[in-house]
C-alpha cells in the first residue's frame, strides 16, 4: 500500500433524487493498493455512491476523482481505468471461458497478442487449464466468482470495484476468494468492496460504514473497534446501523 | 472498432448457443410460407356437384355435361327426390347442390321463365359466394349458346379481368403480410429480448462500467438480428418464387430498400420495448400483445383495412407493417417503380427516424 498516492479522493459528494438525498456530502480518500471496505446497511447509499464513483451516475454537487479523472467530467476515462465486478454474477452464462476473457479484454481495448499470452497466464494461475473450453454455465459457483474477479482486473485497472462479490458462497470459498483479492492488492491495484459479510469486513486496510447517506465511521477495523469498545467488526456495524432512521 | 467487432461476434454466440431459438427463427418464415400457401388458402377446388334433376331434358343434361367437363367441378351424386338435398350436405357429400324445376327446358324456350336453384353451405360465406358465382357464369354460358341459336337477344355480359393476380391466387395476398410479420417479429421481439436479458442478469451494469459506449452495445445487438431478418428475407422470396409461384414484378433493389427500412423501424420498436420492460417475459409479452396481433389484424394482411369502422381505420394508419405491406405489394406484385411507393416510403422513414429518437433518448435516461 502506498500512502502518498491516492487513487480515490471524494468531496462533499453528494447525490439527491427529487427530495431524498441518497448521498449527503460524504468525503474521503482511499490509496493505491489499499483495501478498502464500504459497508453500510441496505438503502444506506452505498450503491449510489458507488455508481457514482464508476462514472456511471453524475453527481448533484460535491466532486470526486478516481484514478486521477474527475468523475463529473471525465467519466469515459474514468471507466477505461477500473474493473468492476457485481453481486449478480457478471460473466456471460452462454459464453465458454476463454471467450469471456477475450470479449471483456476485447472491451477494455487490449491486443490480441496480449490477450492470448494473458489468457494461458490466468487459466493456469487458478488452475482452470481444463475448462478452457467449458460454457461458464456449468462451472461450480465459487469457480464462476474467481474467473469472474480475475476477469474484472484482467485489463490491470487501476482500481476495482467489487460489489458484494461472495453473496451466496461457501465460507472457504470465500476464503479462497479474498487470497485472490490479496494478490490483487499486492500487484498495486486498489480493491474498493462491499460487503454484508463482518468476518470479510476484518480483512480490509480501512472499513468505511455509510447510515443514511452519510459516512459515520472510517478507520482501520482495529481502530475502529477500540473506538466503539466492542470486539468484533459486527458490533460497530450493530452499533452505527441502530441509528439509520431510513429503511430499505 | 476492435471493442465493436468482439461485441458483435459475442452476439453471434448467444445466438448460435441457443439452437431451439434459431431452428425457430428460421424455421418460421419456411413453415409459415408452407401453412398459409397450402393449408390455408381461400380457392376453390374439386367442388362437388349434386344434381336434382326431375325433367332430364336436352337443356339440363347440355347443362349438367358442362358443369362436369369444368375443372374445378364434378358432379358427384344424382339425386331422385328434393328432400335428400339437406341429407348430401349434412354427409357432406356435397359442396353445391343444382335444383332444377319440372320441364325446364320447355319452359326456357317458350315462356323464357325456367327458374334453376342454387343450394350451397352457408356456413363459410366465402366459399358459398364463390361457389354460386363459379355456377352461375356457367348457366349464363350455357344460355347464350341456346339462345344465339334461336334468336338474337340483347344483353351485356360483362368480362371481368383481374390485374395483377388473374389467378385469384390467395398466395399473393399473404406473402407480403408474412414478411411484414417475420421481420417485425425477429427485429422487435429478439432484440428486445436479448437486451432486456443482460439486464435480468446483471450484465448490462457490467458493460455500462465499461468504457464501450452504450450506442455500440445497442448496435451490437441489433445487427445479428439485421442478419437473421435478411437471410428470412430471402429465403421467403425464394420460397415464393420456386415454390408457390408468385412472380417478383419489381425491382429487387427497390424491395431490399424498403425492408431495411422497415427492419430499422422494427429494431427501434425493439429498443423501445427493452427501455420499459425489466424482465424477458414481459418483453416478449408486450412484443406478441403490441406489435404481432395489430399486425395480423390492422395491417390488411388478413382482413382488408377498408371495411373496417373509421377509428380502427385510423389506428390501422399507425402501424408500420400496414405500410410496409402495401409497398410490398405495389413493388413485388404490380410492379410499380419507387414513384408509387413515396407515400408509404416517406411514413416509414418518418416513423423510422421518430422511433430511434425516442428509443434512444430513453435508452439514455434509463442510464442515469
Amino acid at each position: 500500500m502506498n500512502e502518498n498516492n491516492i487513487v480515490i479522493e471524494t468531496k462533499d459528494l453528494t447525490k439527491r433524487f427529487g427530495h431524498f438525498t441518497a448521498v449527503d456530502h460524504i468525503t474521503f480518500n482511499v490509496h493505491e493498493g489499499e483495501i478498502f471496505g464500504f459497508l453500510g446497511a441496505n438503502g444506506a447509499g452505498k450503491t449510489t455512491a458507488m455508481k457514482m464513483l464508476c462514472g456511471l451516475s453524475k453527481p448533484t454537487s460535491g466532486s470526486g476523482k478516481v484514478a486521477g479523472y474527475d468523475i463529473g467530467k471525465q467519466s469515459e476515462l474514468v471507466k477505461r481505468n477500473i474493473g468492476y465486478m457485481s453481486q449478480k454474477f457478471s460473466l456471460y452464462e452462454d459464453l465458454k471461458v476463454w471467450e469471456n476473457i477475450r470479449l471483456f479484454a476485447g472491451i477494455y481495448g487490449m491486443k490480441d497478442k496480449d490477450i492470448a499470452i494473458k489468457t494461458e497466464e490466468l487459466l493456469s494461475r487458478l488452475g482452470f487449464e481444463s475448462e478452457r473450453n467449458t460454457l461458464v454455465k456449468s462451472l461450480p459457483l465459487g469457480w464462476k466468482q474467481k474467473l469472474s474477479f480475475s476477469v474484472s482486473i484482467f485489463h490491470e485497472p487501476k482500481i476495482v470495484f467489487l460489489d458484494e462479490p461472495t453473496g451466496g458462497v461457501d465460507p472457504a470459498t470465500r476464503r479462497q476468494f479474498w487470497e485472490l483479492i490479496y494478490q490483487a492488492a499486492d500487484r498495486g491495484i486498489t480493491v474498493f468492496v462491499t460487503t454484508h459479510y463482518m468476518d470479510e469486513a476484518e480483512y480490509c486496510n480501512r472499513v468505511s460504514i455509510m447510515v443514511d447517506g452519510v459516512i459515520e465511521a472510517l478507520d482501520s477495523p482495529v481502530n475502529l473497534k477500540k473506538q466503539f469498545g466492542v470486539n468484533g467488526m459486527e458490533d460497530v456495524f450493530y452499533k452505527l446501523a441502530r441509528k439509520a432512521k431510513r429503511g430499505e | 472498432m476492435k471493442q465493436f467487432l468482439s461485441f458483435i461476434r459475442k452476439e453471434f454466440y448467444h445466438i448460435s448457443r441457443d439452437k431451439r431459438t434459431i431452428l425457430i427463427l428460421l424455421g418460421m418464415p419456411i413453415v409459415q410460407i408452407v401453412i398459409f400457401g397450402f393449408a390455408i388458402t381461400t380457392e376453390v377446388k374439386d367442388v362437388r356437384v349434386a344434381v336434382f334433376d326431375p325433367s332430364k331434358d336436352e337443356v339440363t343434361q347440355k347443362i349438367i355435361e358442362k358443369l362436369d367437363a369444368n375443372e374445378y367441378m364434378n358432379v358427384v351424386s344424382v339425386i331422385d327426390h328434393p328432400e335428400d338435398v339437406e341429407s348430401v350436405f349434412r354427409e357432406g357429400k356435397a359442396d353445391i347442390a343444382i335444383v332444377f324445376n319440372q320441364h325446364f327446358s320447355e319452359n326456357f324456350l317458350h315462356t323464357g321463365d325456367a327458374s334453376v336453384q342454387l343450394i350451397t353451405d352457408g356456413t363459410d360465406p366465402n366459399t358459398a359466394t364463390i361457389l354460386t358465382g363459379y355456377v352461375t357464369n356457367i348457366l349464363s354460358s350455357v344460355q347464350q349458346e341456346i339462345s344465339g341459336q334461336s334468336k338474337a337477344s340483347f344483353s351485356i355480359t360483362p368480362e371481368v379481368k383481374l390485374l395483377y393476380n388473374p389467378g385469384m391466387k390467395g398466395v399473393y395476398n399473404f406473402v407480403p403480410g408474412v414478411m411484414g410479420l417475420i421481420l417485425m417479429l425477429i427485429c422487435a421481439m429478439m432484440t428486445s429480448i436479448s437486451i432486456v436479458r443482460e439486464k435480468e442478469t446483471g450484465t448490462m451494469e457490467v458493460l455500462l462500467v465499461s468504457p464501450v459506449k452504450p450506442i455500440y452495445i445497442i448496435l451490437a445487438k441489433a445487427i445479428p438480428y439485421l442478419v437473421l431478418s435478411a437471410i428470412n428475407l430471402i429465403t421467403i422470396l425464394l420460397l415464393s418464387v420456386y415454390v408457390l409461384g408468385v412472380p417478383i414484378a419489381g425491382s429487387l433493389t427497390l424491395l431490399f430498400a424498403v425492408s431495411l427500412l422497415f427492419i430499422l423501424v422494427s429494431l427501434a420498436l425493439g429498443l423501445l420495448i427493452s427501455t420499459i420492460t425489466k424482465t424477458q417475459v414481459a418483453a416478449m409479452l408486450a412484443s406478441g400483445m403490441v406489435l404481432m396481433l395489430p399486425v395480423i389484424f390492422f395491417s390488411g394482411m388478413i382482413y382488408p383495412t377498408e371495411n373496417m369502422p373509421v377509428v380502427l381505420q385510423w389506428i390501422s394508419n399507425i402501424i408500420p407493417a400496414k405500410w410496409y405491406i402495401i409497398c410490398v405489394k405495389k413493388i413485388m406484385i404490380e410492379g410499380l417503380d419507387i414513384s408509387f411507393v413515396l407515400k408509404e416510403i416517406g411514413i416509414l422513414s418518418v416513423m423510422a427516424i421518430t422511433l430511434v429518437v425516442i428509443s434512444l433518448k430513453k435508452f439514455n435516461d434509463r442510464l442515469e
